[in-house]
């Protein structure tokens, strides 16, 4: 909007030019006098029980300083408190090939991994478990001894209102099964942390993280310090996308060998052990009914019914949010009245899995993308016109308790519609040379920032606080991180904006323990909106301030007072006013040093269920794609020229770097789409116990380079939202979730197949082509012993939220315990 | 381990190497352990950290720089393979505190999100902009097909360099 | 990061101290020409030489010379881009320049050399990680191990050669000149290689490879090359054809189909391309009897990118489609 200066205009991000200039320092381009080597030796195994490490021969190697095994790290930790399953090195058992085993510190980088090679390890294998059918095949032996049982690690259930009823009185029942095959983030940066002990004798560990904050506690935990003594400094991440979410054992060994040797210890991942950091995209095998009435213009949904199976890998991580997710959000996308949602994660001999970009959405999305498009196929149906018509309205509740505030879905539709020749094309497009071309259609929709906190406390989920200087300055202060999707410039914009200066004015100090009040992390899509309004608060504060002393100076009312052109002035006689230092000299005079604060708290979600904290979010952005394909039915080979994707955004901060997120979003949903894919292979168990990354290297990870980018159209749809800063949400993650499903309801209406597995590869479309199915995915979902449901009446059945059948729950976790206490006697 | 797979004992494989290159047009005389990369010699001889590593095995492009002028991927050049030539950086690409067009319209454009690949683009792109300064939009991807980006998308990378080839013919 | 194992680096001025180096070194020593193959694969540990010899100052392996009518010679050290690039080469054998243009990446094409692709290791899924993962399958047969795990009864290693010029070279019947201290010997390169993993050439440890011999072609020979993989930069051929046929007034007089990417050495389809002899190129007949003889050579294995079957199935378009390359080209 015109009156606003900052705010929706294409300016310069603010670390633009530190990034081109290579002036930008990442976790490692740190280094410091003395500063000492570290290598992890990571396991060779799968899994197996650790009997003996012997790093003598490792230690006698000249220039070694320290080897660390397991047995200095006896406290687990992990993201969530209800998963704290691993080690910063194993202690007694590694469970995937590539699990740190022990730590060298050394001289220099190259000294260091020479000598892990000299340490000794005697291992005693155990049997391997490969994927979920297997895990739930296998309760014996368990990977973890805790979890739901066997090794399943969590098992959930929910009824929202009478599905079995709602599925009876349905016209028609559809089924439908896919597989999503699991993928990583692969950000161009590897993992790096610089660990030292500051002059004052306390703990700093700068590293490439998107959550310091969790860092901190894992650090406080498992190091048994003061927390208040321990610094942790996000560096810039050179790419996170969820990847760097977790506390990392390497983190926490950095910290130790820091505080054992009393010299700075940097480590540097290689591109292979980022591949076993992992917490990528949960390979999912999910199932799916849908009960349907015909309707006037098409049908409706009366029931659904979902089930999802994930491969967790070896450890817990986000992975029991990540289950929830695989079934909480998709109910704000398209009408759903009865909703029932079963999902189970199983434990691997994998790197663990968690959050990617969409986090637990993208998979299930996938699969009801599709359906709906075999639906409405079945049906005879446009499936743009029935998403139009089954997009669930504004201002309302879902059956299972989301409060959908704005949406912009069905202007997202149209926009793609309209840019794609929809209408015209879809079903008309003839390719040249025999090869075909399609179009397809898929929307999504997902959540700017997580309702709950990880730790369930009262505590504000961000905060910001602004020093303002004489000069006219101001230093905004935010624990959230920049991982490239420009959160350091989102804050500068709104603190610009609402105090009417310009965004070099402000400095920004982000990411940082000692100096910035926490932000929980850049994950969930939560930093703009929830930082976003933090620092509006904290600005309009500081705006009062100024104001008030304006307003005596100039003797008009503060209420006339405007802020802008670093000025503060008087909207009835612009003339009259002064520079914003002096405003800022002005309020010092009269208040003292000058400084506020602003922090944000999602606001109540309406549930009331245990589950109910996943999915809740202030605000829920939303998005369609339509992409192009083409496909030569001869080979199955498939290209995709063309991709248009609309994104309801709220209000973009700025569109420059708005565009970037829904092009980079496309991009890596194409990656996932059609090519990219975590996976593994068993040896021959006759010949071997071998189980390992099929090739963790960057040529074998595919990873679509610039030829293989299609042209790309991006529209911004602005529908403000009251929850976000000047209306804005999220656009990190959103517009990846339908271009999977696009491309492959694109490949159906080219070729007539299906591909019900993502990736979608010319393999699969040849096996396709080529069976009398005309379809390649997966024909079966395994029986799961789910629990009794939690059965929760929705909104519509006069529900309150609660379900029935609950027994009192204890509200205990962390409340008030924000930090680990810390053991006396410990300071380094 | 296997440990006979790594050769630790022999002296004449720890003598240190010396060379003189030129840096960023700034001569550099040194004396560094034999086994080291450029990118190595770069970062940690020179504390030039503006080169990025994503892989170390020519997978990424994120360690590009111009070798006489070339476009070579710094982590498979043995340092000792140097002696005697010119080496430029990201570090070296600005003019005084100008920056250079490619910079300047990669800033504005938003072809640096993370920034982590920024370098190696920068630097495949002036190779080709000296090349070919009025390069197609085919040819440009053509150009940059050795660098990877996992922010972008590459289309504001493409917007950027085509910007600032225009900054570069129009004589700016 | 990933560092190179510690080595003494040599970098001999004239052929002679190279090649005395390296007889002097035997088997510790590795050549060293861009450094695109065998740097990975120190980083790796798949290979530990402690000496290493730079050929990058030797003269004579960086001229390119003669002329069309003549055939050109095109020194071991010339870059992927140089060949690429080269007036010369590109109007003589047009194949060529494209096969180059469609390795790897541009700064990886300005660093990598003609005579380091044609020795180019041998690739496989199980062999081209680092020594941890390695471990971690128990080495297989080409090296420190005793299974080949694509082949688990094979008494061979089938690892898959992976160059892209190969092929086109032993379509177009180039040569290589091979020097040691005991002398210098002129081969073509189709006899350059061994259908071996492990002992993949034709070479003798101690012989450098200087020059590669592009034979004359005033028009009358037509080459072709198409490559299968799956992003449009970076990736190694999962299968490479390169064609090539003489034509007297538009029948096929000699013609020559060479398959990479499916076997140890590049596979000369000799029957396959004797179906073209005496037809014309877009006789389907016998362009369908080429296409199905050829592809009984592929027998791909589980060492790249790609689901077998289906590479299996790809042989015979990608031989279809440089066959039609061929036709088209004239
Ligand atoms: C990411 C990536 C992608 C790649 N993609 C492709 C691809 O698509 N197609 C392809 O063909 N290649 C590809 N390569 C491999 C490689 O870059 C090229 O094959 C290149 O041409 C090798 O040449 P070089 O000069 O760098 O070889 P070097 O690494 O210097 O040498 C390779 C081997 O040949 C030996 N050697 C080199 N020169 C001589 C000589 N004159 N005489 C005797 N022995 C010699 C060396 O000792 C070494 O064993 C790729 C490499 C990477 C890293
Ligand atoms: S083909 Fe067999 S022996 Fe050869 S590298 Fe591959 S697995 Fe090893
Ligand atoms: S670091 Fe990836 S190519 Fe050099
Ligand atoms: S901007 Fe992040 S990798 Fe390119």
């Amino acid at each position: 909007m015109s009156e606003h200066r900052v705010i929706g205009k294409p300016l310069r991000r603010v670390d633009g030019r530190a990034k081109v200039t290579g002036q930008t320092r990442f976790a490692d381009d740190l280094s410091l006098p003395g500063m000492l080597h570290m290598k992890l030796l990571r396991s060779t195994l799968p899994h197996a029980r650790i009997l003996a490490v012997d790093a003598s021969r490792a230690l006698a190697l000249p220039g070694v300083k320290l080897v660390l095994t397991g047995a200095d790290f006896p406290i687990p930790f992990g993201i969530l408190p209800v998963s704290q399953d691993e080690h910063a090195l194993c202690t007694d058992r590694v469970r995937f090939v590539g699990d740190p085993v022990a730590a060298v510190i050394a001289v220099d980088e190259l000294t260091a991994y020479e000598a892990t090679a000299l340490i000794d390890v005697r291992y005693e294998p155990l049997a391997t478990i490969a994927d979920s059918e297997e895990a739930l095949a296998t309760p014996e032996p368990r990977l973890h001894d805790y979890g739901d049982d066997g090794n399943v690690h969590k098992r959930i259930a929910f009824d929202f209102g009478d599905v079995d009823g709602a599925m009876a009185k349905s016209e028609r029942v559809f089924e439908d099964l896919a597989f999503f095959s699991g993928n990583t983030h692969l950000p161009i940066e590897q993992h790096a942390t610089l660990a030292y002990v500051d002059g004052d004798g306390k703990l700093v560990v700068a590293s490439s993280t998107q959550t310091p904050h969790y860092l901190h506690r894992a650090l406080a935990k498992v190091l048994q310090l003061r927390a208040a003594h321990i610094r942790v400094i996000a560096t810039p991440n050179g790419g996170g996308f969820g990847g760097k979410s977790d506390p990392f054992n390497h983190e926490i060994v950095a910290a130790r060998a820091a505080l054992v040797t009393g010299r700075p210890v940097k480590i540097a991942l290689t591109r292979e052990e980022v591949f076993y950091c992992h917490r990528g995209r949960h390979p999912v095998l999910m199932k799916v009914r849908t009960g349907v009435r015909k309707t006037e213009r098409g049908f409706e949904i009366v029931g659904q019914e979902l089930e999802t199976l994930l491969d967790g890998g070896a450890y817990g991580s986000y992975g029991v949010a990540s289950t929830f997710y695989t079934g909480a959000l998709q109910t704000v996308t398209y009408r759903i009245p009865h909703y029932r949602f079963r999902g189970c994660r199983t434990f691997t001999n994998k790197p663990p899995c968690g959050p990617k970009r969409g986090h637990g959405t993208p998979q299930p999305r996938f699969l009801l993308e599709v359906h709906i498009d075999k639906i409405c196929t079945a049906l005879g149906i446009d499936p743009a016109a029935w998403r139009i018509d089954n997009a669930v309205p504004p201002d309302s509740l879902t059956a299972n308790w989301l409060r959908v505030s704005s949406t912009g879905l069905v202007r997202c539709i149209e926009a793609v519609v309209k840019a794609s020749g929809w209408n015209e094309r879809r079903g008309q497009l003839r390719g040249d040379g025999g090869v075909a071309r399609g179009l397809g259609l898929a929307c999504s929709s997902y959540l700017c920032g997580a309702g709950l906190p990880i730790y369930w406390n009262e505590l504000p989920h961000s905060g910001v606080q602004l020093q303002l200087d004489r000069s006219g300055r101001v230093t905004a202060f935010s624990g959230a991180t920049e991982i490239g999707q420009g959160s350091d410039n989102v804050l500068v914009a709104i603190v610009a904006e609402v105090l009417g200066i310009d965004p070099l004015d402000v400095r920004c100090v982000t990411g940082d323990t000692d100096l910035t009040p926490v932000d929980l992390g850049s994950y969930s899509s939560r930093v703009t909106l929830m930082m976003g309004n933090a620092a509006i608060e904290a600005a309009e504060r500081a705006r009062l301030l100024l104001a008030g002393a304006v307003a005596e100076k100039l003797n008009v009312p503060a209420s006339r007072l405007v802020f802008a052109d670093r000025r503060v002035f008087d909207s009835e006689a612009p003339e009259n006013g002064v520079e914003f230092a002096v405003a800022v000299q002005l309020a010092e005079a009269k208040h003292g040093t000058l400084g506020t604060t602003g922090s944000y708290r999602p606001p109540k979600s309406p549930g009331d269920y245990k589950g109910a904290g996943v999915g809740p979010s202030p605000a829920y952005s939303y998005s369609a794609a339509v992409v192009e394909v083409e496909v030569d039915p001869a080979t199955g080979w498939l290209r995709v020229p063309k991709i248009w994707v609309a994104h309801d955004i709220g209000r973009a901060i700025n569109p420059v770097l708005a565009r970037g997120q829904v092009e980079g979003s496309v991009y890596m949903g194409l990656g996932e789409a059609l090519m990219e894919e975590q996976a593994y292979r068993r040896l021959p168990p006759k010949l071997s116990g071998a189980h390992v990354h099929k090739f963790p290297s960057l040529l074998e990870y595919k990873s679509p380079g610039t030829l293989d980018m299609p042209d790309v159209e991006t529209i911004l749809i602005e529908e403000p939202d009251p929850n976000g800063p000047f209306g804005a949400k999220e656009v990190g993650q959103g517009p990846l979730l339908p271009i999977m499903p696009a491309v492959a309801n694109a490949v159906f209406d080219a070729v007539g197949v299906r591909i019900d597995e993502v990736p979608i590869t010319p393999e699969k479309i040849a096996k396709a082509l080529a069976s009398t199915s005309r379809r390649y995915g997966p024909t079966r979902f395994p029986t799961i012993a789910w629990p009794e449901p939690l059965v929760v009446p929705t909104p519509a059945d006069g529900g309150d939220g609660k379900a029935t059948n609950e027994r009192p729950r204890k509200r205990e976790l962390a409340r008030g315990a924000v930090i680990a206490p810390p053991v006396e006697g410990k300071q380094p | 381990m296997a440990t006979d797979l790594i050769p630790l004992g022999d002296p004449s494989l720890r003598q240190k190497v010396r060379l003189e290159l030129v840096v960023n047009e700034e001569r550099r005389d040194l004396v560094i352990d034999g086994y080291k990369s450029l990118l190595e010699l770069l970062r940690e001889e020179l504390q030039l950290t503006g080169t990025k590593h994503g892989c170390e095995l020519g997978e990424c492009g994120a360690c590009a720089v111009l070798l006489d002028g070339q476009l070579v991927l710094s982590c498979l050049v043995a340092a000792v393979e140097c002696d005697g030539r010119s080496v430029q950086t990201v570090e070296g690409m600005q003019n005084g505190p100008t920056l250079h067009p490619l910079q300047s319209c990669f800033a504005d454009a938003g072809a640096a999100q993370c920034g982590y690949c920024t370098p190696g683009f920068l630097l495949a792109a002036k190779e080709l902009l000296e090349r070919k300064p009025d390069a197609t939009r085919a040819e440009i991807a053509e150009a940059l097909s050795g660098q990877l980006c996992r922010c972008t998308g590459y289309l504001q990378i493409f917007e950027a360099v085509e910007a600032a080839a225009a900054q570069l013919r129009g004589g700016r | 990061m990933m560092r190179l194992p510690r080595f003494q680096y040599f970098a001999p001025r004239t052929l002679k101290d190279a090649a005395g180096l390296l007889s002097h070194w035997g088997p510790e020593a590795s050549l060293v020409a861009g450094g695109t193959d065998l740097w990975p694969n120190m980083k790796r540990r798949q290979f530990t030489p402690t000496r290493v010899i730079g050929l990058r100052g030797v003269p004579e392996l960086h001229a390119i010379t003669g002329s069309p009518s003549t055939g050109m010679t095109v020194g071991a050290m010339i870059s992927l881009t140089a060949l690429e690039r080269h007036d010369g080469v590109a109007a003589m054998w047009p194949a060529l320049a494209h096969a180059a243009r469609l390795i790897s990446t541009p700064p990886l094409r300005n660093m990598g050399t003609l005579g380091g692709n044609l020795c180019l290791d041998t690739r496989c899924n199980y062999w081209n990680q680092t020594l941890e993962w390695r471990k971690s399958i128990d080495f297989c047969l080409k090296k420190a191990g005793s299974i080949c795990w694509v082949a688990t009864s094979s008494p061979r290693c089938w690892a898959v050669s992976s160059s892209d010029t190969a092929p086109v070279l032993c379509a177009i019947g180039a040569e290589v000149t091979l020097l040691s201290t005991e002398g210098e010997r002129r081969i073509p390169v189709t006899q350059l290689f061994r259908d071996d993993g492990i002992e993949y050439l034709n070479k003798r440890s101690n012989e450098i490879l200087t020059a590669v011999h592009l034979p004359p072609n005033g028009g009358e020979w037509r080459a072709s090359y198409r490559k299968l993989r799956r992003r449009g930069s970076f990736d190694f051929p999962v299968l490479g054809v390169a064609a090539a046929a003489r034509l007297d007034r538009g029948v096929v007089v000699e013609a020559r189909i060479v398959l990479t990417g499916v076997g140890s050495r590049p596979h000369e389809a000799t029957e396959a391309a004797e179906a073209l002899v005496g037809k014309r190129l877009d006789d389907p007949a016998a362009v369908a009897t080429a296409v199905e003889r050829a592809a009984r050579l592929a027998k791909p294995l589980d060492n790249t990118d790609f689901a077998l079957g289906w590479r299996k199935e790809m042989s015979r378009h990608h031989v279809a489609a440089a066959i039609a390359d061929l036709a088209a080209a004239g």
